[in-house]
């Protein structure tokens, strides 16, 4: 016999939190300025996918994120890679990446909008820069972290330094990849939402600060609830993306 | 002997190799002046203690690294064949390709077609058995049935000479001896020069045409055992012969010393 499912849990505490703060803000505990409650925001929502102001939102920010992740994980991976194989490479770039790496990268934006902009190039650009790094070391330890024993497979059975790393480093490194990406895909997220704040004529990040200025309360906070839903579809995109990549690891 | 193929003419001399590894405080000498010779087609074990550079010694005849000191002497490379294939002990296989795929690794770097390639690869693993797996990959096979896999892929290279390291160390005994016979059969076939690295008594004696036994580190070989048990070697009547008794015997006398020594360090 199964023991008791608390799987019910998982949906006791969100919908209860919910209902908590329904209650709070119609008795007036807590200020319905501050605090709507969460029906009108769902009815806010709902209006604002049927006028198309939240759809293309979301869209803007979603092109950026995509467009900035593909641009700074590619070059990570092969870069990681790379430094995950070569020693030399490793002992050339490591102090600069150390450096680069714990630099907070909405801290470069305003030198990013002098060089770029304050239109696309510039929000893709901070996306690829805060995510280039940490998907970088991730590959870079999954290459590291791999027995010498498949190294050695491989150079016995006549592999290069090509089919090393496409046969060895690459698929070895996968795990260590994927994790690195997940990761990313929060990182990229927070910046871009960050980086719209800041300077942005649209996008999840936009629509909220506007929403905050012109005191559209309820509207600022369907930004905030589509950007934790966009954090956690991205989320079961990765993992749906990690299974297909790696078919070769045992399932539990 | 039973020769029921024509040997391979691939001798392997080994002259004078040592090698030294640079360590923390100076360096540390694994082998140090190992000579010997296999003849072509011969069946020759290796045992030692552990520790003692066995598996150096193979990895330098596989060409992985070269020797510190002194030369060896293996056929040229002829196209489309490996000189050496290195069967490994413990991780044997890439568990990101499949089985056919493992099998047809070697061949993947030799300029062979992909559809000679994957001819030679069913072939072999047809002879382990295999054949029915070509699409599954290593975590879902048993430790026995990746190591054959990876004889599979040594095979498949048409090796001159079968560098084997330990491949069944990690077998229970009874898997052990099946995979024993099996090596047996595929060799009586092809015939191929083998060296076969072991620590077990009784595998080198059911398996070799002779023994080297090696020192505790630095390695160096110690004694030279000839095995003219008659082929084929079935298990009963390998274990009923009184010769089984008197080599066995003679084997740990050489290498008892050894490792004692070895445990000391």
């Amino acid at each position: 016999m199964n023991g008791p499912s608390y799987r019910w849990l998982a949906v006791i505490s969100p919908l209860g939190l919910l209902l908590v703060w329904e209650i709070l803000s119609r008795t007036g505990v807590a200020d319905p300025r501050f605090f709507p409650p969460p029906s009108t925001i769902i009815r806010t929502l709902a209006d604002m996918v049927r006028s198309g102001e939240l759809p293309f939102h979301i869209g803007v920010s979603l092109r950026r994120i995509l467009i900035g992740f593909v641009l700074g994980s590619v070059p990570a991976v092969l870069l990681g890679l790379a430094m995950g194989l070569a020693r030399p490479l490793r002992a050339l770039l490591m102090p600069i990446v150390a450096a680069i790496y714990p630099i907070p990268k909405i801290a470069i934006y305003p030198l990013i909008i002098f060089y770029l902009g304050i239109g696309e190039a510039s929000k893709v650009t901070i996306v690829a820069l805060s995510i280039f790094f940490l998907v970088l070391l991730n590959t870079m330890a999954g290459v590291l972290g791999l027995d010498r024993a498949y190294f050695n497979i491989a150079r016995a059975y006549g592999a290069g330094a090509r089919s090393i790393f496409t046969t060895v480093a690459m698929p070895g490194a996968m795990p260590q990849i994927f994790t690195g990406l997940k990761l990313a895909m929060g990182f990229a997220l927070i910046v871009i939402v960050g980086a719209e704040l800041l300077g942005s004529d649209a996008g999840i990040g936009f629509l909220i600060w506007r929403s905050y200025q012109i005191f559209a309360i309820e509207a600022m906070y369907v930004g905030l609830l589509v950007t934790a839903m966009l954090g956690w579809l991205a989320t079961i995109a990765l993992d749906w993306l990690e299974r297909l990549a790696m078919p070769w690891r045992p399932t539990n | 002997m039973i020769a029921t193929a024509p040997p391979r003419v691939a001798p392997i001399t080994v002259r004078g190799v040592g090698k030294v590894y640079p360590a923390r405080r100076g360096s540390f000498v694994a082998l140090h002046d190992v000579s010997f010779s296999v003849a072509p087609g011969e069946f020759c074990a290796i045992i030692g203690p552990s520790g003692c550079g066995k598996t150096t010694l193979l990895h330098i005849l596989a060409g992985l690294f070269p020797a510190s000191t002194g030369t060896v002497e293996i056929p040229p490379q002829e196209p489309g064949r490996l000189v050496t294939a290195l069967i490994f002990q413990g991780i044997s296989t890439l568990p990101w390709l499949t089985v056919l795929q493992n099998t047809e690794y070697g061949l993947r770097h030799m300029r062979v077609s992909p559809a000679e390639r994957r001819t030679r690869a069913v072939e072999q693993l047809r002879r382990v058995g295999l054949d029915r797996f070509v699409d599954a990959f290593p975590h879902q096979l048993s430790e026995g049935m990746r190591q054959r896999v990876s004889i599979a892929r040594a095979l498949a290279t048409d090796p001159d000479v079968l560098l084997m390291d330990e491949p069944f160390a990690n077998l229970d005994e009874q898997n052990r001896l099946l995979l024993q016979d099996e090596l047996l059969r595929l060799w009586q076939e092809n015939r191929q020069t083998v060296l076969f690295v072991t620590h077990s008594l009784d595998e080198a004696i059911r398996l070799s045409d002779r023994v080297l036994v090696m020192t505790s580190a630095p390695g160096r070989i110690k004694a030279e055992v000839p095995v003219r048990l008659a082929r084929p070697r079935e298990f009963r009547s390998v274990r009923q012969d009184p010769e089984y008794g008197a080599l066995s015997a003679k084997l740990w006398e050489a290498l008892r010393d050894e490792v004692l020594r070895a445990r000391q360090t």
